[in-house]
């Protein structure tokens, strides 16, 4: 059966269905879908002879699909992609480059976009994606509860982040200080970004997860556990954090800006003005994030690459990226699109303006993600104290260099051939 | 035509078939598990090589996997047994002659068997979730500490192990029942007139006559739950600190998350051998238990 399972991917399908040439195939990852859905009807109105043919993926089942459709030849004409898979499409030589384009266009300008943001697009110098929205991890935190315990602002360092998370974890009231579900790899990624030291080196042959950088920002990470300010839970026991966040049960929440909708939606009214959203804090005043999000591609072999520009264009519109936001409350990637509607006048989002102008992208390569990972696997052994920083660090290297064995093997014949 | 001959043409559209669908794959699988086909062999395959036993041994060398198959072993362990017992509990007392409304009883003991692993594991998860859930809820009633069923290392596996009891159960439980009724009744007739409790009929009528039944039963539980995979996959993803990731999982995690097919083959041939082993040993058991 498990045999048999693993050929099912292997033969998979190669049929590939007729295009139209009116027909546009558009996929989306997650719940994307729903609002660019109310989008189309004016972007079909603009292209009379196009027809979008818009179909949704789960983000459980989309990195399997994407891949399967590459290896079977069956892609569409352009899709949504998290930006950390991009290395992976472009590796499989499946995406169509991009720069041209963006030369030619007068709706896509590169300028406007937050560089950190549009250079997760470029693998090896090549663009083969156009940053559709972004996704940065920041503070949620509880105005009301900081300001009991004598805070007036949010942190702006560590060491004021530590205190006040002293301030707000059992020893003091009952709740904790944060939650940081020890199976998310993104809280202490985040953490990991605002160091100084890259997380791999040598053109990205080998783990750099020994440098004092990484050290500072797990050690960090592991004594807020240590120290009772964040439970030792995962994500799915931590089950609806939101309503957790609402009783106070955690003064701080490290998350993404899809959760500024969640609390306004799940949080009663009257509750709504003791929340709000700061800038990550550094190990020295405020830090760096990851800079996450989703991009448009266009796969290589569609068809109908024109049509499918178009449609990228019209989805980075200024006017249409905020109605996108209205939508869904999906960040746009570019600054102007942030001058104006609901964004431009909303508190809340102001923390996430402001940390955008501070993100970095992670390595660039398709073992990323597996690498991440493992790295929050050993991390959270080091938080249930069966590893110490050291001998996880030592750990997640090598693990990280097994993983990138292939990578160097294929650089240094590369190296020879050349 | 001879015979043979006429044998093999009708054998032939069934092994074609086979062949073709069954055979083929896996010769393939096992070429691929000697080779390391990854992503960048599926872009370009130059990049493919051929790696001989050494998916393999890298295996044998990962902790992931042997606490993989000892979480395997575990589940089939315990699972298997509490299962077994379940079913065959459920079909004595379907088949008791004092049982009221049994085809309502049958119905709802065999629900569990049809619905659908994902949306029941949903409701689970409500059921044993620490702080609001039912069960925690009940233990607290009676002074029990809350119990932190999925996220805790040591729980996550019993809790996965009751799930998948009570999801499968009834399926066995059902052919039992026809077991059960295959038993001639004169036989109990003439053991309750020799003065034979309720217990030593059991012991000496029910279970001899329904032992090639069990054994069957027992076998197809062994080969089912050694493929443990929807249950920590809906409940858990693997985790807390992979403490329900089984040997199945970690293949899905190899071929279908990280796209390395060529070790996912090698978990899966692993696997293979494995089953077969266990349920080898198991036959030759059974049959020199039959002799005895």
């Amino acid at each position: 059966m498990a045999v048999l399972m693993l050929m099912a991917a292997l033969l998979a399908s190669c049929s590939r269905q007729a295009n139209d040439s009116h027909e546009l195939t558009f996929w989306t990852v997650g719940r994307e879908g729903e609002a660019v859905a109310k989008l189309i009807p004016d972007f079909e109105r603009e292209h009379p002879g196009v027809h979008v043919k818009l179909q949704q993926l789960p983000l459980t089942a989309a990195h399997q699909k994407l891949l399967t459709a590459v290896a079977g030849g069956s892609t569409p004409d352009l899709t949504q992609l998290g930006n950390t898979w991009i290395p992976e499409l472009a590796a499989l030589d499946a995406l169509e480059p991009l720069q041209v384009r963006v030369e030619r266009s007068h709706t896509v300008q590169q300028a406007d976009y937050f560089p950190s943001i549009w250079a997760t697009n470029l693998i090896d110098g090549t663009l083969y994606g156009v940053p559709w929205y972004v996704d940065t991890r920041l503070l949620f935190y509880r105005k009301d509860l900081l300001r009991q315990a004598g805070f007036d602002t949010p942190p702006r360092d560590w060491t004021q982040w530590r205190h006040m998370l002293a301030a707000l974890s059992p020893a003091q009231r009952r709740g904790y200080g944060i939650l940081l579900p020890t199976n998310e790899f993104e809280q202490l990624l985040a953490l990991a970004l605002q160091q100084d030291e890259p997380l791999l080196r040598d053109n990205n042959r080998y783990g750099n997860f020994r440098s004092a950088g990484f050290k500072r920002a797990l050690t960090f990470y592991v004594e807020t556990f240590k120290l009772h300010q964040a439970p030792m839970i995962s994500n799915v026991e931590a089950g609806n954090p939101w309503t957790e966040f609402g009783r106070g049960v955690y003064a701080f929440y490290l998350s993404g800006p899809w959760n500024i909708g969640e609390f306004r939606q799940r949080l009663p009214a009257a509750q709504q003005d003791d929340w709000s959203t700061a800038p990550l804090p550094g190990p020295e005043g405020p830090g760096a994030s990851n800079a996450g999000g989703s991009s448009l591609v266009i796969f290589r072999r569609s068809p109908h690459k024109e049509a499918a520009w178009q449609l990228v264009e019209f989805l980075s519109r200024p006017a249409v990226q905020q109605r996108f936001y209205d939508l869904l409350g999906d960040m746009p990637p570019r600054r102007s699109s942030w001058e104006g509607g609901a964004l431009h006048d909303d508190p809340k989002a102001r923390a996430f303006r402001d940390q955008l102008e501070r993100v970095k992208p992670t390595p660039p390569i398709p073992e990323w993600e597996r690498i991440v990972t493992e790295m929050q696997l050993v991390a959270a052994q080091a938080v249930a104290g069966q590893l110490t920083v050291d001998q996880a660090a030592v750990e997640i290297d090598r693990r990280a260099d097994g993983i990138l064995e292939k990578r160097r093997w294929m650089l240094d014949r590369q190296g020879r051939s050349r | 035509m001879n015979s043979p001959r006429a044998a093999w043409l009708f054998l032939a559209p069934a092994l074609l078939v086979l062949g073709l669908f069954f055979l083929l794959p896996v010769i393939a699988a096992l070429v691929l598990s000697l080779t390391d086909y990854d992503l960048y062999a599926l872009a370009d395959i130059r990049n493919l090589r051929f790696v001989a036993l050494s998916n393999y041994w890298e295996l044998l060398h990962r902790r992931l996997f042997w606490s993989a198959l000892g979480n395997t072993f575990y589940f089939v362990a315990v699972g298997v047994p509490l299962s077994l017992t379940a079913s065959l509990g459920a079909a004595l007392l379907l088949n008791s002659p004092l049982a009221r409304m049994k085809p309502f009883f049958r119905t709802a003991l065999f629900a569990p068997v049809v619905t659908t692993v994902v949306a029941v594991a949903v409701i689970w998860r409500y059921l044993f979730n620490t702080k609001y859930g039912l069960i925690n809820y009940a233990l607290d009633s009676v002074g029990i500490h809350p119990v932190d069923w999925l996220g805790d290392p040591h729980w996550a596996m019993p809790t996965i192990i009751l799930f998948a009891v009570w999801k499968n159960f009834g399926y066995n439980m059902i052919i039992f029942l026809a077991g059960l009724q295959a038993i001639p009744g004169d036989l109990y007739e003439a053991a309750r007139i020799d003065g034979a409790s309720v217990p030593r009929q059991f012991w000496h009528i029910t279970l001899p006559m329904l032992k090639p039944t069990l054994t069957m039963v027992g076998m197809l539980t062994v080969a089912g739950y050694f493929q443990l995979f929807a249950e920590p996959y809906v409940m858990t993803e693997g985790g807390p600190l992979q403490s329900t990731v089984s040997v199945l999982y970690l293949m899905y995690e190899e071929g279908f998350k990280w796209w390395n097919l060529g070790s996912a083959s090698a978990v899966a041939f692993l696997l293979f051998v494995i089953m077969f082993a266990v349920t080898a040993t198991l036959l030759r058991f059974s049959r020199r238990g039959g002799e005895a």
